[in-house]
């Protein structure tokens, strides 16, 4: 501390001529909770609320509904595939990226966020565009009796475009602060590629790989607006939640559209505790290692 | 190959770029490229005509003027509540930390139907406000609500950690030399937030532009009053009107692709301006 402090009072000097007086300080955290309760706290109870309106019994059967189950099982197969998927793309592109110097490095990084700026609508129909009827391969498709577009593989595509980022963002910026050396080491004492990749960097990696692989869940299973212009909305077949719980809205089945909506809700409050947990478990792991 | 690339020792590389490589061509790359193709078919003029159209024009007018509105707001308040989370402490603050994310993991559809009850004249905080003559459910107000909550997590995200890594060094060089806490804040503390203020700004606001999911339930969708660029697409897609909503799209694109460029060029200089200090 190089600040003068004075004798005796000194310490009350300091804590005033940086910090804020109490009521300002009151205030602030009154209108910073004021407004995340009315823009956040508030939306997210009124899901459950919504959904419970109507008593349990109506709960319990808008979720064990068969298009509701189906549409549960479709969102689940599609963030099966998608999420293992954009897993296998993040870590190879991260090795890619992370490990070596080449040129064109900051434009392929750039490709990679771009799903981000993309609007999920667009992310829809340029797929509609390529395999829909209208689209470059629709006629073949159609000889070939194949469907992509109105079936899963296209509501399997979208989100596979909408969530490529995500685990490649995660895994870029944290194999790149953990360098070359330790790979170095293993290849030159004689591990194969292989050998290097499983008992040296995934170790290193497997947390922020879990974070990632969290994120990229809960997009694939909440994605709404890419999958909705490729689905067809066709009940019991390529309905996901999401859309489910459209479908009952516009019903104006209001207590049905909540209870499946709840779901959702569920899935991204255990999301964000997971996140939590693990940034959580990364901080005291490098406070830990600030301490050897 | 070697002017390519630096010389490693670490094996796998033309495997995971050219993987790499393959993969964003076929699930990025040439789909989007589809939207650029199909559009060239069209004649400028043609092209022209429908991105202009009276009712398309409008739907310009609110996609951005109520993103612009929301990006603001959230400006605003995310960084009182970034602020908040960083320099004070009070009960449950880990909690609030933890769900300022919950518009990332909340589906669109959700926060969508969740606001428009909120907001329906029956709604609990709408029938506090129909009295008032404010209607926000199926008007234009109700999108920049559902805009204002998508983008409520990116300015507190890229402001936190500024504020966090500001050295207490600074404010108390300010304070010694005689600045009260109104002017440290703006003379020494917002200037080196400022660049990250804004990557925040942008980001909440190319990711209003292109939101349907939460916006549709809440907006009403009356055409060239309430009726946002993306769910146009959607109209003209349901249409089969292919050549229109591609090129609509192709209009979108374009915008993000210049955000993009802008929030890439403001993180930079925002890594510049923290590095300095």
């Amino acid at each position: 501390m190089s600040t003068i402090t004075f004798p005796a009072s000194g310490e009350t000097f300091r804590q005033r001529a940086t910090q804020e007086p109490a009521w300002v300080r009151r205030s602030l955290i009154g209108l910073a909770l004021a407004f995340l309760t009315l823009f956040l706290f508030i939306p997210l109870i009124s899901v459950f609320y919504e959904a419970f309106k109507k008593g349990v019994e109506v709960y319990f059967a808008a979720i064990t509904d068969p298009d509701a189950v189906s549409a549960i099982k479709l969102t689940l197969i599609v963030a099966a595939i998608a999420v293992p998927l954009n897993l296998v793309f993040g870590v190879a592109a991260a090795w890619a990226i992370a490990k070596f110097e080449f040129r064109g490095k900051n434009l392929l990084i750039t490709l990679i966020d771009l799903p981000f700026s993309v609007s999920p609508v667009v992310s829809g129909l340029i797929y509609v565009l390529v395999f829909g009827l209208q689209g470059w391969l629709g006629p073949w498709l159609a000889e070939h009796d194949m469907k992509i577009i109105f079936a899963v593989p296209g509501i399997v595509l979208a989100t596979v475009f909408v969530t490529v980022p995500f685990i490649a963002r995660e895994l870029i910026p944290l194999m790149q602060a953990q360098g070359t050396e330790e790979e170095e080491a293993a290849v030159v004492l004689g591990a194969s590629g292989w050998q290097t990749f499983y008992q040296i960097t995934l170790p290193n990696i497997k947390w922020g790989l879990l974070y990632g692989a969290i994120l990229c869940n809960a997009r694939a299973m909440g994605e709404f607006g890419a999958v909705s212009v490729v689905s067809g909305h066709i009940r019991g077949s390529t309905n996901t939640m999401p859309l489910h719980v459209e479908i009952l809205y516009n019903e104006y089945n209001f207590a049905a559209a909540f209870a499946v909506a709840s779901l959702l809700a569920l899935l991204a409050l255990v999301t964000l505790a997971l996140k939590t947990l693990i940034e959580f478990r990364n901080k005291q792991h490098q406070k830990s290692r600030g301490h050897e | 190959m070697n002017t390519f690339k630096q010389h490693s020792i670490l094996p796998g590389f033309n495997l995971a770029l050219g993987f790499t490589l393959l993969y964003l061509s076929l699930i990025v790359l040439i789909p989007l490229s589809a939207a650029f193709i199909r559009t060239a078919e069209l004649t400028w003029p043609e092209f022209w005509s429908i991105v202009t159209t009276p009712r398309v024009v409008a739907s310009y007018r609110l996609t951005f003027g109520a993103s612009f509105a929301a990006a603001c707001v959230n400006v605003v308040f995310g960084l009182l509540v970034a602020w908040v989370l960083v320099r004070y402490h009070f009960p449950g603050k880990k909690l609030v930390d933890a769900l300022v994310d919950l518009p990332f993991a909340l589906p669109t559809a959700v926060a969508g139907i969740a606001l428009t009850a909120l907001y329906a004249g029956n709604g609990w905080i709408g029938q506090f406000l129909e009295p008032l003559g404010i209607k926000v459910a199926f008007t234009p107000i109700g999108i920049f609500v559902a805009l204002t909550f998508i983008g409520l997590p990116f300015v507190v995200r890229t402001v936190q950690p500024v504020l966090e890594d500001i050295e207490s060094e600074l404010e108390e060089a300010a304070a010694t030399l005689g600045a009260n806490r109104w002017q440290t804040f703006t003379r020494v503390i917002f200037p080196v937030i400022f660049p990250a203020l804004m990557t925040g700004f942008a980001l909440a606001f190319a990711r209003a532009i292109g939101e349907y999911g939460s916006v549709i339930f809440i907006a009403g969708n009356m055409p060239m009053i309430s009726e946002i660029t993306p769910l146009l697409i959607v109209t003209k897609l349901e249409q089969y009107d292919y050549a229109g909503a591609t090129a609509l799209s192709v209009v979108m694109l374009v915008i993000s692709f210049i955000l993009l460029l802008i929030i890439n060029l403001l993180q930079w200089w925002s890594r510049r301006r923290s590095t300095i200090t």
